[in-house]
């Protein structure tokens, strides 16, 4: 760890909102601030009934994956989102970053409201130390941080878009998986709220990413393309373990390996990258696409019906109020 | 930049008469605009912002749009397609959608597809994330080649 290169930014000016030089800092702010939450919104307490109806078993598989989530959205809070800052385009590129670190800070704490609500001070205890233990969790936090405080402004948003849109994967199957079988529902609607933030995240620091790419001779595109890869296949193989450590006692290791390459493709696309991992490989167990969202099964695919389903509505003349939203 | 972007659209026209047979919004981000240039079929690109003119529509089109992940409906059509569908004309042509999104937004994933939808009464043909895979390219292009040999034998029927 070299935490002496890690700087604040040089200059600061007053930002001025009403001068705007990159609209997807304006919308993206407007977003997240429109998607602000906080734990205590969500009634945690209504999952004690179904927290007793898991076994001992998973009710450690869950609480250990819940740690390591909790490692991730600290590190990015804490470091990540704030390394950022020093390399932004624009001040309002600055105060997004900030927004999404304060965000990550809430992700983190909520966490700690799940336990809080369904565990005792010993098992919360034990849990975290277990965190501070396990090989491939601390392994892929030292991954992501060596680069946060590096020296390249392009890999680390690299890195941190692998953070957001890749490494939470193996943690965000579990309550996915329990909300499917109708437990845990109320924690399930806490992590979707942290999955649509970290959608958001994974997208506009790939935006930024994208931005900085356009300004470096091809030589340099080329390598920083080649690391991405060879970095998401390193963070990859560590991932396979972590997910057969954790989940080969519930024997769900093989579904949740899909999960992992489906959201792996989808951090490369935040990053402008072509998907990886072909689809025979990606096809996530539809109850779980279906718990992370109701619209993504194959019955919303128009194309794959029949003939006979090709019914197509006339269009009606709507009014232009109907418009006006 | 915006004026080059929109240049750079698949077979862009020069004027605002679109004539193809896609027509389809992206913000600067170009995730919608990258799965358009690998579908490969000449497509019309909407101008970026509100502040550009329009495009007229001068053929039966399909619609592609991407949702951002808004908590609500409001707002979760980009303004570009809503000063773009509050157009008569172009609300008579369009004959469905295709929604870009991220599963990551829960209910709302290509809600903007389903309000266009619901609003012109028109199939919401198909939902891809991001820039689409390889396997949601292919499935648009020959969806979209059967949508359109359907819609015409309907024609000749009626």
């Amino acid at each position: 760890m070299t935490p002496d290169k890690l700087k604040l930014a040089n200059h600061v000016t007053a930002i001025n909102w009403n001068r705007i030089e990159d609209e997807k800092d304006v919308e993206v702010w407007n977003r997240l601030c429109n998607n602000f939450w906080l734990p205590e919104k969500v009634p945690l307490s209504n999952d004690i009934q179904s927290w007793a109806t898991l076994t001992p078993d998973e009710q450690l598989l869950t609480m250990r994956v819940f740690t390591g989530l909790t490692l991730l959205d600290t590190l990015q809070g804490t470091v990540g989102a704030v390394s950022l800052i020093p390399d932004a385009i624009t001040p309002h590129e600055e105060a997004v970053y900030t927004n999404i670190a304060f965000m990550e800070s809430v992700h983190a704490k909520s966490y700690s409201s799940i336990f809080s609500t369904l565990c005792s001070t010993k098992e919360i205890d034990e849990a975290f130390r277990w965190s501070v233990e396990n090989v491939n969790l601390q392994k892929k936090a030292q991954i992501i941080e060596s680069y946060y405080y590096g020296d390249d402004p392009l890999k680390r948003k690299i890195a941190s878009t692998l953070l957001e849109s890749f490494l939470f994967y193996s943690g965000f199957y579990l309550p996915m998986y329990w909300s499917s079988r109708a437990k845990l529902t109320n924690t399930a609607d806490l992590i979707r709220l942290i999955i649509r933030d970290e959608a958001v995240h994974g997208y506009y620091i790939g935006y930024k990413y994208q931005k900085g790419l356009e300004t470096v001779p091809e030589e340099r595109k080329e390598e920083l393309k080649a690391w991405t890869f060879d970095l998401l296949f390193e963070l990859y193989e560590n991932e396979v373990q972590y997910t057969h450590d954790l989940y080969d006692s519930v024997g769900l290791a093989e579904d949740v390996k899909k999960f992992l390459h489906y959201n792996a493709n989808k951090a490369l696309m935040n990053l402008g990258y072509e998907a990886m991992f072909p689809a025979a490989v990606t096809d996530v167990n539809p109850a779980i696409l279906s718990a992370l969202s109701p619209n993504a099964d194959e019955n919303h695919d128009f194309f794959s019906g029949s003939g006979s389903s090709y019914v197509i509505g006339k269009a009606v003349n709507t009014e232009d109020d109907d418009w006006d939203f | 930049m915006s004026a080059v972007a929109a240049e750079q659209a698949v077979g862009a026209p020069a004027s605002r008469y679109a004539t193809s047979r896609l027509i389809y919004f992206s913000s600067a981000s170009d995730n919608t605009h990258r799965f358009m240039e690998k579908l490969g079929v000449e497509a019309a690109r909407l101008p970026i912002y509100t502040y550009e003119d329009t495009l007229l529509a001068q053929e039966p089109f399909v619609l592609v749009l991407p949702t951002y992940g808004g908590e609500t409906r409001r707002g979760a059509v980009p303004k570009q397609v809503i000063k773009f569908l509050n157009v008569e004309e172009n609300r008579k042509l369009i004959r469905g959608v295709i929604g870009a999104g991220n599963t990551n937004f829960g209910t709302t994933y290509c809600l903007a597809g389903d309000i266009v939808s619901e609003k012109c009464h028109v199939p919401h043909l198909y939902r891809f994330e991001l820039m689409g895979t390889s396997e949601d390219v292919d499935r648009v292009r020959e969806g979209l080649e059967e949508f359109w040999t359907r819609l015409s034998q309907n024609k000749n029927h009626q």
